[in-house]
């Protein structure tokens, strides 16, 4: 212990010519940096506090409430789940501005499967149609994203004008495929990845899922505490590191706690109580909803994602791509063929997203996803991905999501109307790529 | 490992080497050889095609046709990959690092360690990164920041740690201390000897006729495209090697009042 304490002086001072931590009284950004943080998370989280309390301030308090935030993870994670794979696709210089068109063609896709193609082949209502959907969706998503990316990187064709014609290609082919109409309902089973009441996990799970995350943060900061000590690297400060240890867990259990304030209305809790064979008392019951299901789907895909992009070679050569694409090519790495992937990967996540919103909203229309190119985009670079490439993180982007969408909750709460809304989001997203290019020019200046 | 065939064969022979972009004759039929613990200095003025004669050696250019041979076996070089896989490495002017991506990440790209599940096993990278860069620069110690934040010397190491870590047969270095202050281009020189001791076949590029007089056993000049000729450094002086890049004589054909113009 004694001996990495003092590499750890020893390296702070080498540091101090090689510029990486500032001289003289400690600043902010050096604290930070010290401690091995990064400023721009510590930012965001900041700006969604600040947006929190002055919508809450300016809604006379009906935005901080449980039902509020419930309903706000829920509307953020069909956004957080495309935004993850952008991060991908905009790191290696592109862009994908057909997401919102291709949410609507797989959309109505899995909903015309479910509701008039599947059933006079298998019947309605089977256990497994919700699994052949979904994994039809996701086909279909990778297929359409490879189609693009193949087009991206071996045709050459810039990504910004494949997937502007893909963005009207898959709405013109969603119309056409159901004639416009709007399909409905969707399949028992496969409604319950769009949350709601049956789509929850209840209040016993909801802990059960934190108390699993908490250790697992805990165990994730030990092991990488450990194998860097077994190797004689620089480490945090222990008490950083217990820090971290502590203010994680406590964070993930304290939005359990707050979300599980959320308790079903009377109606539905009196029909759970039914089925579950509860006993209903006078003064009734409080049952609560507990995390719903398409927060758990974003939460697992920004985790397997931060996992692709950060422990495996995939991800390693998306960003080198991103930083220097002759260095990468020089490298052996097959470039196109990596570019090809990303794209596949973003129609992925868009099928899921998909099969999130439409089991949500229990139909398909004609007009799914208009203009979520636009959100997911925005969620991404506000997150801290950079358009020219090479820098950012999925946990950034899912922030990046959840700012965006209490910021539309919000002026939805407040009474704003959609045309100011719009402008609203529209002059965010220019401030947040302003300060991004700002920050940056300072930072290597 | 393929050459235990012939021995007297030179490590690398480029022969007959031809590219061109378009009409224009980047490389007109060069042949040059290279012997294992030898430097070749390979000098040109600018667009004399050094820089694309050696990508088709390191596998980042095709050649229109000639032939590769090493240690005297025929050899294609298709891809980076290929020219790596036979223990040739480069190190570019560019550098060719990806600034976002940390010193240990650099040096592996494209090689990385994996677990048996194939993730990265990055403590293992740095492991090694460290073990490498303590023989190259021991005063390295910024394994962890992106490498654009580090200095032109800093990233140097870099680019040279990565070509001398997969245990290169083969080194090519194109302009190496043109980034670089005075004490580092010592460094960089010291260590181009102390590769050279290890038997490394070194080729190296370079526009200071200084640093190849220093540091080549002989000298391949090229001008516009075509190989002016190879020298032994120990038999010409700087003034020949000038008049060889410049009007494209070899020493015995020079006059003395071309040499003279030289300085005029």
């Amino acid at each position: 212990m004694a001996i990495t304490e003092e590499a750890t002086t020893s390296e702070s001072v080498e540091g101090l010519a090689t510029d990486e931590a500032p001289a003289g009284p400690v600043s902010m950004g050096g604290l930070f940096r010290r401690f091995d943080l990064d400023t721009r998370l510590f930012g965001m989280l900041a700006a969604i506090a600040i947006i929190w309390v002055g919508f809450n301030f300016w809604s006379g308090g009906t935005f901080l409430t449980s039902r509020n935030l419930w309903n706000l993870t829920v509307q953020t994670s069909v956004v957080a789940i495309m935004a993850t794979g952008m991060v991908l696709v905009i790191v290696t210089r592109n862009i994908d501005l057909s997401v919102g068109s291709m949410l609507g063609f797989i959309g109505m896709f899995m909903a015309l499967l479910q509701a008039e193609w599947l059933p006079p082949l298998v019947g309605f209502g089977q256990w497994y149609t919700w699994i052949i959907v979904l994994l039809a969706g996701l086909l279909l998503g990778a297929v359409l994203g490879l189609i693009q990316g193949a087009i991206v990187a071996y045709v050459m064709v810039p990504s910004f004008i494949v997937t502007l014609g893909g963005l009207l290609i898959w709405r013109g082919l969603s119309w056409v495929m159901a004639s416009g109409r709007t399909i409905s309902p969707m399949d028992a089973t496969f409604q319950l990845l769009g949350g709601g009441a049956r789509g929850s996990v209840g209040g016993r799970t909801s802990w059960i899922i934190g108390i699993v995350a908490s250790i697992a943060i805990v165990l994730l900061l030990l092991s990488r505490r450990r194998s860097r000590l077994k190797f004689g690297f620089r480490v945090r400060p222990l008490g950083a590191d217990i820090a971290l240890m502590i203010l994680g867990p406590a964070l993930v259990l304290g939005g359990v706690w707050f979300l599980n304030q959320y308790y079903m209305p009377e109606a539905l809790a009196r029909a759970y109580a039914e089925a579950n064979g509860l006993e209903w008392p006078a003064e009734g019951l409080l049952i609560p909803f507990g995390i719903a299901n398409p927060v758990l789907i974003a939460i697992g895909t920004a985790i397997v994602m931060t996992f692709i992009a950060h422990r495996r070679r995939f991800g390693r050569y998306v960003y080198s791509i991103g930083g220097n694409p002759e260095a990468a090519k020089l490298s052996g790495i097959k470039t196109k063929r990596v570019v090809m992937l990303t794209f596949m990967v973003m129609g992925i996540l868009v099928g899921l997203a998909a099969a999130v919103q439409v089991a949500r909203l229990n139909s398909a229309t004609a007009g799914l996803g208009t203009l979520q190119e636009l959100y997911v985009i925005a969620a991404a670079v506000i997150g801290g991905t950079s358009l020219t490439g090479g820098i950012g993180t999925i946990f950034g982007a899912v922030l990046g999501a959840l700012f965006m969408q209490s910021l539309q909750s919000g002026m939805v709460l407040v009474g704003i109307e959609t045309a100011l809304q719009d402008v609203v989001v529209g002059v965010v997203l220019v401030m947040a790529v302003a300060a991004d290019v700002v920050y940056r020019r300072r930072r290597s200046a | 490992m393929t050459g235990n065939g012939d021995t007297s064969a030179p490590l690398v022979e480029m022969r007959d080497i031809r590219v061109s972009f378009g009409g224009v004759h980047a490389v007109d039929g060069v042949t040059i050889d290279l012997q294992p613990g030898e430097i070749l200095g390979l000098v040109g003025g600018n667009g004399a095609g050094k820089s694309t004669l050696i990508k088709t050696l390191s596998g980042a250019q095709h050649a229109d046709s000639g032939e590769i041979l090493i240690n005297g076996e025929p050899v294609a070089i298709d891809e980076p990959r290929a020219a790596k896989a036979l223990g040739i490495e480069t190190i570019y002017q560019t550098l060719a690092l990806a600034e976002n991506i940390d010193a240990t990440g650099n040096m592996f790209l494209g090689r990385e360690l994996t677990t048996k599940l194939g993730n990265l096993d990055d403590a293992s990278m740095e492991a090694a990164a460290r073990k490498v860069m303590g023989r190259l620069n021991p005063k390295f110690a910024n394994f962890k920041s992106p490498v654009e934040r580090l200095s032109g010397g800093q990233r140097q190491s870099v680019a040279i740690a990565r070509a001398v870590h997969f245990n290169a047969r083969i080194l090519i270095m194109d302009e190496p201390t043109a980034a670089l202050g005075p004490a580092e281009t010592d460094q960089v020189r010291q260590l181009i000897r102390q590769l050279k001791q290890e038997g490394l076949g070194i080729i190296l590029i370079s526009h200071d006729i200084h640093d190849v007089f220093d540091l080549a056993d002989r000298i391949s000049v090229m001008l516009q495209g075509k190989l002016v000729g190879t020298v032994d450094k120990d038999e010409v002086t700087t003034d020949e090697v000038l008049a060889m890049i410049i009007i494209g004589k070899m020493p015995d054909e020079v006059t003395k009042s071309e040499l003279a113009d030289l300085h005029g």
